[in-house]
């Protein structure tokens, strides 16, 4: 029996033991493991079952790598398209006839087109339009057959300036292209594309050459280079005339407006730099309302143009979209690999249900249990992070060898997706280690 | 002399359904510093109840237990924790050695959870403890490359290295050989001449028999308290 004379402080009578305000008054001085303890610990559990640890990182590994390097080869894809899309100049403005917001009152029966070669002029003028660094009209009269010998093949047909060559960055393979003389003079002469120049004169060179158009005789002059895929359609399928031969004799019925003027299909302009495409989209539009005497308020453009900076926001920002929506999809695999992590982990505390037990009869709280396996997990995560984000980048290296397109690993992905698997890494690590935790150790001990 | 274990009208019941188990109820009895005593009874008698309560394993349903001065049954999960920590030794029939850690690691593992000793004070002690047992020259084995009866002794450091106020030992021999049951017991007998308090939960008489004081548990009661050489100390009341 308990007597007077202890030492200890003991309930004097005999109350319910676990009353929770009562004060307890002795004091366990409790300092506990620490936290580079904990680490070392849930390292050593972890080590100790190697292939089990690699294998439960997979999903994780997975999921960062497939951010990682889709979102690489997104922005390299994004790359690539404003690269293609500026392949044939950059800092460009495309002049149509016709109103943007076609509708209202237009009297002219017909194509809407208002543009002619004298509006071209005007454009080209330096006094009228400082912006411009080169213009070119082009008459894109449309489709006719070509006839060489026994060949025979239908092409589209584009009359055009000399400046069309620098403006749209085209090489030649063989000859010369069009040039201000056979403009003036309205020469019967051709600049064939690489395709057409393949198709009519399969083996042989086309320069020098006659071939017909609407049953006149032209002189081939000259043979482009292979210019590949543009934005714009390629040149690879077509022919060139001087653009006067394509307004008078080619397609001389489209090209002669009432006033007697002749009709260009488009204005290419080239501004000087990037900074003044607005000037030139200005002075463009003051021009054209000048000449075509439309009032200053009230009146819609009978023209419009189209800003290359546009298309190029609209494709960048389309493919911008298209990376978010691949990336979004690598990380539900990140996901799923948060889910592997848990499930191994619920294993992991049921297998080592007695280990548990024991460190709780050695004195492990049940926060150093739950320190332990929350360690565990993030181990996991983070370490399955790195190794996916080297992969990843390592696939991003790849596809730059490969040459299809220049995938850049954008720091900002590197950091979220990693973080992202920490957080699924701790998110999915609470509930195995508060099983783990909760564990009685009477219970634990006994497990078998 | 303060007692080491004194327990008062200790009682736990279990609640299995709708059928309340009473698994100890109502037990007293004390142990002073440097006792050796076996507690016997036969399965079901409640001699593991009692062992996991005396461990601070579990909590009693009434009752009063003061262990080394520590009111257990006031104390909170947490608490019981630090108590485990500071003042048992356990010593489990399945050795329970972590079979990745060298003898040491094992024995410093302790020490781990109680915190701030420095890892060469860690390692110092452990040392110490596996001496202590004959196993000085196994420090750097795992428990595989360890008969039965030496996991057992890594055990036992283990449970030396924090000085706890008791060695706790639940059927120690159980796992064991005769030959290394009388090592082990002889090893007990041994510490227990240095002062430690040892308290041996067992089944078997044989193994009973080395203690200095037999506490028999039957039907959740104390049946008798008999210390070697003595009359009956002390009867049960029913």
């Amino acid at each position: 029996m308990l007597t007077a004379d202890r030492k200890i402080a003991v309930p004097a009578e005999n109350t319910p033991i676990r009353t929770e305000d009562e004060p307890v008054d002795i004091v366990l001085e409790e300092q506990g493991i620490s936290l580079g303890e904990s680490i070392r610990l849930a390292f050593t559990s972890l080590m100790a079952n190697k292939l089990r640890t690699i294998l439960t990182s997979l999903g994780v590994i997975i999921g960062v790598m497939a951010v990682i390097a889709l979102l690489a080869i997104g922005k390299g894809s994004q790359d690539a398209i404003a690269a293609s899309i500026t392949a044939n100049g950059s800092n460009m403005l495309t002049v149509r006839g016709g109103a943007a917001n076609a509708g209202g009152a237009r009297g002219q029966f017909g194509s809407g087109q208002t543009l002619t070669i004298q509006d071209a002029q005007a454009i080209a003028d330096p006094n009228n339009v400082p912006a411009a660094l080169l213009v070119s009209p082009e008459s894109g009269g449309g489709g006719a057959q070509l006839v060489a010998g026994s060949q025979n093949l239908g092409a589209r047909i584009t009359g055009a300036q000399p400046s069309y060559q620098q403006i749209h960055n085209l090489s030649l393979a063989d000859g010369e292209f069009v040039t201000d003389a056979e403009v003036t003079s309205i020469d019967n002469v051709v600049v064939l594309g690489a395709n057409v120049a393949q198709t009519l004169y399969p083996g042989g060179s086309p320069v020098g050459q006659s071939l017909r158009i609407r049953g006149q005789t032209f002189r081939v002059v000259g043979v482009l280079n292979a210019q590949g895929g543009s934005g714009f359609g390629s040149t690879d399928d077509g022919v060139i005339v001087p653009i006067s031969t394509a307004q008078r004799k080619l397609f001389g019925d489209r090209a002669i407006t009432g006033g007697g003027g002749l009709l260009v299909s488009s204005i290419v302009v080239q501004a000087r730099d990037a900074n003044s495409i607005n000037a030139a989209l200005d002075q463009i539009s003051t021009v054209l309302r000048d000449r075509h005497q439309l009032p200053a308020n009230g009146t819609a453009d009978d023209f419009s143009i189209i800003n290359q900076q546009d298309i190029l926001n609209t494709a960048v920002q389309s493919t911008k979209v298209l990376t978010l929506f691949l990336g979004a999809i690598a990380a539900i695999s990140l996901l799923v690999g948060g889910i592997g992590i848990m499930n191994i982990m619920l294993v992991s505390v049921r297998e080592r249900t007695r280990e548990i037990g024991l460190r709780k009869a050695l004195g492990a709280r049940e926060k150093d249990i739950l320190t332990q396996f929350l360690i565990e997990a993030l181990s996991l995560s983070t370490a399955g992070g790195l190794i996916g984000c080297i992969l990843g980048m390592l696939i991003a290296f790849g596809v730059n060898l490969s040459g299809i397109v220049q995938a850049s690993v954008a720091p900002l992905s590197v950091v979220m997706s990693i973080g992202f698997a920490m957080a699924v890494g701790l998110f999915f690590g609470i509930e195995p280690a508060r099983r783990a935790a909760a564990l009685s150790p009477i219970v634990a001990l006994r497990y078998d | 002399m303060a007692a080491i274990i004194q327990v008062e009208d200790l009682k736990k019941f279990y609640q299995m359904g709708d059928v309340e188990v009473q698994a100890l109820r109502g037990v007293d009895f004390t142990i002073h510093p440097g006792e050796f005593v076996a507690i016997m009874g036969p399965s079901g008698s409640g001699k593991s109840t009692l062992m996991n309560l005396l461990g601070c394993l579990d909590t009693p349903t009434s009752g009063r237990y003061l262990l080394d001065g520590v009111p257990v049954e006031r104390l909170d999960k947490n608490q019981l924790a630090v108590a485990r920590n500071r003042k048992i030794g356990f010593v489990f029939q399945q050795f329970n050695l972590l079979p990745r850690s060298t003898a040491r690691e094992n024995v410093e593992l302790p020490l781990v959870y109680r915190g701030g000793i420095s890892t060469e004070e860690r390692q110092q002690r452990a040392a110490e403890a596996l001496d202590s047992v004959g196993l000085g020259d196994r420090m750097d084995h795992h428990p595989r490359e360890l008969s039965g009866g030496q996991q057992q002794r890594v055990a036992i450091a283990r449970g030396l290295v924090t000085r706890p106020a008791l060695l706790l030992a639940d059927e120690p021999t159980g796992n064991l050989d005769s030959h290394a049951s009388e090592e082990i017991m002889a090893l007990f007998k041994n510490l227990n001449d240095q002062g430690i308090t040892v308290v041996l939960v067992t089944h078997e008489p044989d193994i009973a028999d080395h203690a200095e004081r037999q506490l028999v548990i039957r039907d959740g009661q104390l049946a008798s308290d008999i210390r070697k050489g003595q009359e009956e100390v002390a009867h049960a009341h029913s």
